[in-house]
């Protein structure tokens, strides 16, 4: 591994390499989404520390004094200030970051809201973690997804790596559709794991990313109101374009990752397939650190002779629909892993496929098994793809409920709870 | 997103600068004589930010707006907070002359928006705060706010049951938060006024002015009696105008003789219900605010 200079007493990682071309250092996923925003050149980041995603802002805190550009790192007293005055940096123009989780992101929820309607490309990674009551510190995806209606594009990643890459990306997408970016990755599995994490050069990102200039913003010189009330018929045509530009999101971001792709060699697509051959019997589907181990559950049931397949998604919204009945065409059985639930409804994954699919004509239609497994950080290991693979194959049929992988027979995982 | 200006004309041009007429403050209202002159005495090179109340509405509904400076709507609860993030953003870009002031009412800063407020003034940004203080949310129709006097009625506290607790005193709570200037204001006493915008303007961190602010459809009285009932608020010593530096010094500004708070109440339909051993407590409170008032004046020597 190439040196860097000397590494603080936290061993963040939170030095410049000394030599400028990519070299990979050993860093958490946390201290990769500080690397990220960084790199990107923020201009204003505001936060407020919340475990796991604490580790973002003080790697931040170390960071951001070796810019050679003026910023502002605010130490605001809630989430919810953390994001208002992100809504007011983003109006005059500056590059503006945050991190949050969990409680965090949901005291965030009416300002989330406000940023998309405002038309803000604000970039924020929330770590995810699940959400009281009762108290859980561990890895579930139920606070962003039930942000899944506030206009935010999100983003799972499911390495580090990653999720250095999705924050420059972000904003590159963000500014152009004028929106705003949650990246979101997995408590601890990703946020406090380390890993050899490659560090892009200034330059590329200079290339890739260039500063942020608005259309409109807050300009002495030119006068305008932002968000005062207007007529409803006003205020309906805003909000149909903001669902016009939020699914403009998913080109942008194949072609930015594309271009990310010709300069570093990575790209990141919304939707990735492993294993989608015409023997496929069940497609798995996964976000998150959770598709990593899905993958390896992938090659182990494929010398076992179980013909499964994966598609990793990393897009949740705009949500790849097209994409995805692109890439199943022909796949007979699909079965959604979801770590969220839509309570008195189904997973939000599950519900998100079968409405992509539901336009399909009905014999062409997969058959869609929804699985909930990861609640609260339960541990997500190859064996539960395995038992989850062979519950769909064994069925012709999916359950008319979707099913809690702690049910299955095979699984011994949370049984004395399930019991009680 | 609204252009302010007809395009043949700038604010300069029309030699008048300050908000605009057809803004759609009620007859009576001190917010936008105040507004006016933070317009005039701040000029060009400022930005407002206003959280829902009434402001929200006085400025102009979308296109329009009165204000004749860059102008953003925030969430209730965030003026203080949005304020900050806007003064963070000009510094990033290098404009730090740019001033930012918050226009909130009472119900965005004694509550909802309390502790932005309170963390903006320990952070001490640069901005100016400007509350105009009616007493009520007025906006949503008269509802008690922690800003609400005692035994005053609104519709969640009527008559028949006011509310029982004091006004929160904010003069105390800044103080305690140390921010560099801190100044009690009202129409009446419009010069002072606007010798405390100037001041405001000057100095630097964080800033505020707490406006007592008329409000003829929320007190219950005849707009033509507005300007009289912000001098008898002070006269009264229900509504002293002094200021706070640094949370240190404090210095009363107006001194006149004392009028019994009965003359206050007596032009208003919120005080009509009050029973004379309502209005002697209130007599009595206001004797001890004051008493309290001129021993932080005199000093901690």
């Amino acid at each position: 591994m190439p040196k860097t200079d000397e590494q603080d007493k936290k061993g963040t990682g939170a030095t410049f390499p000394k030599k400028m071309e990519p070299v990979p250092i050993v860093i958490t996923g946390n201290q990769a989404v500080a690397w990220g925003a960084f790199l990107a050149k923020t201009q204003v980041i505001s936060a407020y520390p919340i475990t796991p995603q604490t580790t973002i802002i003080e790697a931040l805190a170390e960071l951001m004094p070796k810019a050679d550009w003026p910023y502002r790192f605010m130490t605001v007293e809630s989430e919810h200030s953390a994001m208002a005055s992100l809504i007011g940096s983003s109006m005059a123009a500056a590059r503006s970051f945050t991190a949050t989780s969990s409680q965090g992101l949901l005291l965030m929820h009416e300002l989330l809201h406000w940023a998309s309607g405002a038309r803000l490309p604000i970039v924020m990674a929330n770590v995810n973690r699940a959400i009281a009551a009762p108290w859980c510190l561990w890895s579930d995806q139920q606070d962003s997804l039930s942000q899944r209606d506030t206009g935010w594009a999100q983003i799972y990643c499911a390495t580090a790596q990653e999720a250095l890459d999705a924050v420059i990306l972000s904003f590159r997408v963000a500014e152009e559709i004028h929106l705003p970016f949650m990246i979101v990755l997995d408590a601890f599995t990703l946020s406090h794991t380390a890993e050899a994490v490659l560090i892009p050069s200034p330059e590329q990102v200079r290339e890739f990313l260039p500063p942020y200039k608005p259309p409109f913003k807050l300009d002495v010189n030119e006068p305008r109101a932002f968000g005062g009330l207007p007529k409803p018929e006003f205020y309906e045509a805003v909000r149909q374009r903001l669902d016009r530009d939020l699914k403009k999101a998913e080109s942008a971001w194949t072609s930015a990752q594309a271009s990310w792709r010709d300069l570093t060699g990575r790209g990141l697509e919304a939707v990735e397939t492993y294993c989608l051959e015409k023997d496929t019997e069940v497609a798995i589907i996964a976000s998150g650190a959770a598709g990593q181990t899905a993958h390896a559950a992938v090659d182990r049931m494929r010398e076992a002779s179980l013909k499964a397949g994966l598609v990793i998604v990393r897009m949740f919204r705009p949500f790849p629909s097209s994409r995805l009945r692109e890439v199943l065409a022909g796949i007979p059985k699909i079965e959604v892993v979801d770590r969220a639930f839509s309570w008195g409804h189904k997973g939000i994954w599950t519900e998100s496929i079968q409405s992509a699919f539901y336009s399909l004509k009905e014999d062409e239609r997969p058959k869609i098994y929804g699985y909930i497994t990861g609640m609260g950080g339960v541990d997500i290991t190859v064996k539960t793809f395995e038992w989850i693979v062979r519950h769909a194959i064994s069925r012709s049929e999916p359950e008319p409920e979707t099913v809690w992988a702690h049910d299955i027979k095979e699984n011994t995982r949370g049984k004395v709870l399930a019991k009680k | 997103m609204a252009k302010f200006l007809p395009k043949n004309k700038t604010l300069e041009e029309l030699e008048r600068p300050g908000i605009y007429p057809g803004h759609l403050a009620c007859a009576g209202c001190g917010a936008t004589p105040a507004t006016q002159m933070i317009r005039e005495i701040f000029g060009k090179n400022c930005i407002f930010v206003v959280p829902a109340g009434c402001y929200t509405i006085i400025d102009g509904a979308w296109p329009y707006s009165s204000s004749g400076v860059p102008f953003l709507h925030c969430a209730f609860e965030t003026a203080a907070a949005t304020a900050s993030g806007i003064k963070a953003g000009l510094n990033a870009l290098g404009q730090n002359d740019t001033q930012v002031v918050a226009i909130a009412g009472d119900g965005g800063t004694f509550d909802i928006g309390f502790q932005a407020l309170s963390a903006a003034a320990e952070r001490n940004e640069d901005i100016f705060y400007f509350c105009y203080d009616n007493e009520a949310y007025m906006n949503t129709g008269i509802q008690r706010s922690s800003a609400t006097p005692l035994y005053a009625a609104t519709t969640t506290t009527p008559a028949q049951t006011p509310k029982l607790q004091p006004k929160k005193d904010m003069g105390f709570v800044m103080a305690g938060h140390r921010v560099p200037y801190f100044a009690t204001a009202t129409l009446a006493f419009h010069e002072d006024l606007k010798e405390k915008i100037k001041k405001a303007k000057e100095i630097k961190g964080f800033r505020m002015i707490h406006y007592f602010s008329s409000c003829p459809t929320g007190w219950k009285a005849d707009s033509r009696h507005m300007v009289a009932l912000t001098r008898l608020a002070v006269e009264s010593r229900v509504f002293p105008l002094y200021e706070i530096f640094h949370g240190e010094r404090w210095v009363i500004n107006q001194n006149p003789p004392q009028t019994p708070v009965e003359k206050y109440f007596e032009l208003q339909g919120r005080y009509k219900h009050l029973s004379p051993e309502q209005k002697a407590v209130i007599q009595k409170e206001a004797d001890k605010n004051w008493q309290r008032l001129t021993k932080l004046a005199a000093g901690f020597n």
